[in-house]
């Protein structure tokens, strides 16, 4: 249907050449704009139904209860990824997690899966990519989160906290929980509201992707990429990953980049690489997450979040 | 009475602000209101979900963003 739509406004209205460079980017632009943005729209009014309902204090009373032997990471991680994820609420969640009682460890396998692998990546990835591929990225995304959370859990890092955390942690009380018994219609005005914020603030991120996918698109070469990043240069997948962690985008950002770069060649793992290191560590991030870590630990998590990410790449480039 | 509005600081919250105030003033209620953004301090409320609101050191709302009329049922 988009494609349809692409199409007439492009050949027959504007009667442009589709060989020129600049019409294929436009083509690509045009159609991805349309799609990604129906896309997303539809997917963020469906979450923020979900989000108004999503039982947060569940979840948290969930993850405490079980000790599973390592499964908790797994579960945590699983629950991230369903986990409407705001990141102007990730640090109470933070706290809040851990005053409840969950180790350190299983509160880090949540928090870094939960923006790996989220909604709007999953519809976008469906769409572009199709199942296959999206089930391999929702599964890597939550193996990063599993491993890197088990693994910092053993270290033992709860010292690095910042001091006003330690201090929070020593008082376990309940928190609050307060029943919301609103009914959807009461609830409409304030998700709709807070589903147009969002749409307005992803969309240049979203528009300035495809206009880079766009680019790479039309004026590219098929093979160019293959001659530097192909599977058999080493160092592609960790260049990649290196020089997306300065970078900060939102999934519906990155995804037509990613599009564009693996039709030029370049291989789905180095490509997936780039794509979690852009969405799931950037300056922002650290920032963040130094208001509530001391820097050794927010580099321990930048580090082993980023080897993770490096290994997946490899295994993909191997196994896809 | 003291208001506090708990949030980092994004739109959300703004708006839970706005709203309170024009309770406040459909109301012609007197307090005070204060914007709560150091995450240590919101901690204390014991919160998981921004914005919140608190009354009197009472949290009576959190995780959304409540309209001038259930303020108002809280200010009462």
């Amino acid at each position: 249907m988009f494609e349809y739509i692409t199409n007439i406004l492009i050949y027959d209205w504007l009667s442009l050449d589709p060989t020129h460079h600049w019409v294929k980017s436009l083509h690509f632009f045009i159609y991805d704009s349309i799609k990604i943005s129906f896309l997303v729209v539809f997917v963020i009014s469906l979450m923020g139904i979900f989000n108004s309902y999503f039982p947060i204090d569940k979840v948290r009373n969930f993850l405490e209860d079980k000790k599973l032997y390592g499964l908790e990471h797994l579960l945590a991680s699983l629950l991230g990824a369903i986990t409407p994820f705001c990141s102007c609420s990730s640090i109470p969640l933070f706290i809040g997690f851990l005053k409840g009682g969950i180790p350190l460890g299983v509160t880090l396998s949540f928090l870094i899966t939960s923006p790996l692998v989220n909604e709007i990546a999953l519809i976008l990835f469906l769409s572009i990519f199709g199942v296959k591929i999206t089930v391999i990225y929702a599964v890597a995304g939550m193996a990063v989160g599993t491993i890197v959370g088990f693994i910092l859990g053993k270290l033992k890092l709860e010292h690095y906290l910042e001091d006003w955390v330690k201090e929070q942690l020593k008082e376990k009380i309940q928190q609050s929980v307060l029943q919301d018994s609103r009914g959807l219609k009461q609830r409409l005005p304030a998700i709709k509201e807070d589903a147009f914020d969002t749409f307005k603030r992803i969309i240049p991120y979203v528009l300035g992707g495809i206009a880079i996918g766009a680019i790479i698109h039309g004026f590219i070469p098929v093979d160019y990429f293959e001659r530097y990043m192909a599977k058999d240069n080493l160092f592609a997948v960790p260049i990649s990953t290196l020089v997306a962690i300065p970078m900060y985008s939102n999934a519906s950002g990155i995804i037509p980049v990613i599009q564009s770069l693996v039709s030029k060649g370049i291989p789905i793992g180095t490509a997936m690489a780039f794509m979690m290191a852009v969405i799931g560590l950037s300056l922002p991030e650290a920032i963040l997450l130094r208001k509530v870590m001391k820097l050794k630990l927010v580099v321990i998590y930048f580090f082993s979040v980023a080897s993770s990410i490096i290994c997946l790449g490899y295994i993909f480039n191997i196994l896809i | 009475m003291i208001i506090k509005i708990l949030g980092s600081g994004c739109k959300n919250c703004q708006r839970l602000e706005d709203n309170t105030k024009q309770a406040l003033t459909e109301l012609s209620c007197e307090a005070k209101v204060e914007k709560v953004s150091e995450f240590s301090e919101i901690a204390k409320f014991n919160v998981m979900k921004t914005p919140g609101l608190v009354i009197d050191d009472k949290v009576v709302s959190f995780g959304k963003v409540n309209t001038v009329d259930e303020i108002k049922e809280f200010l009462k």
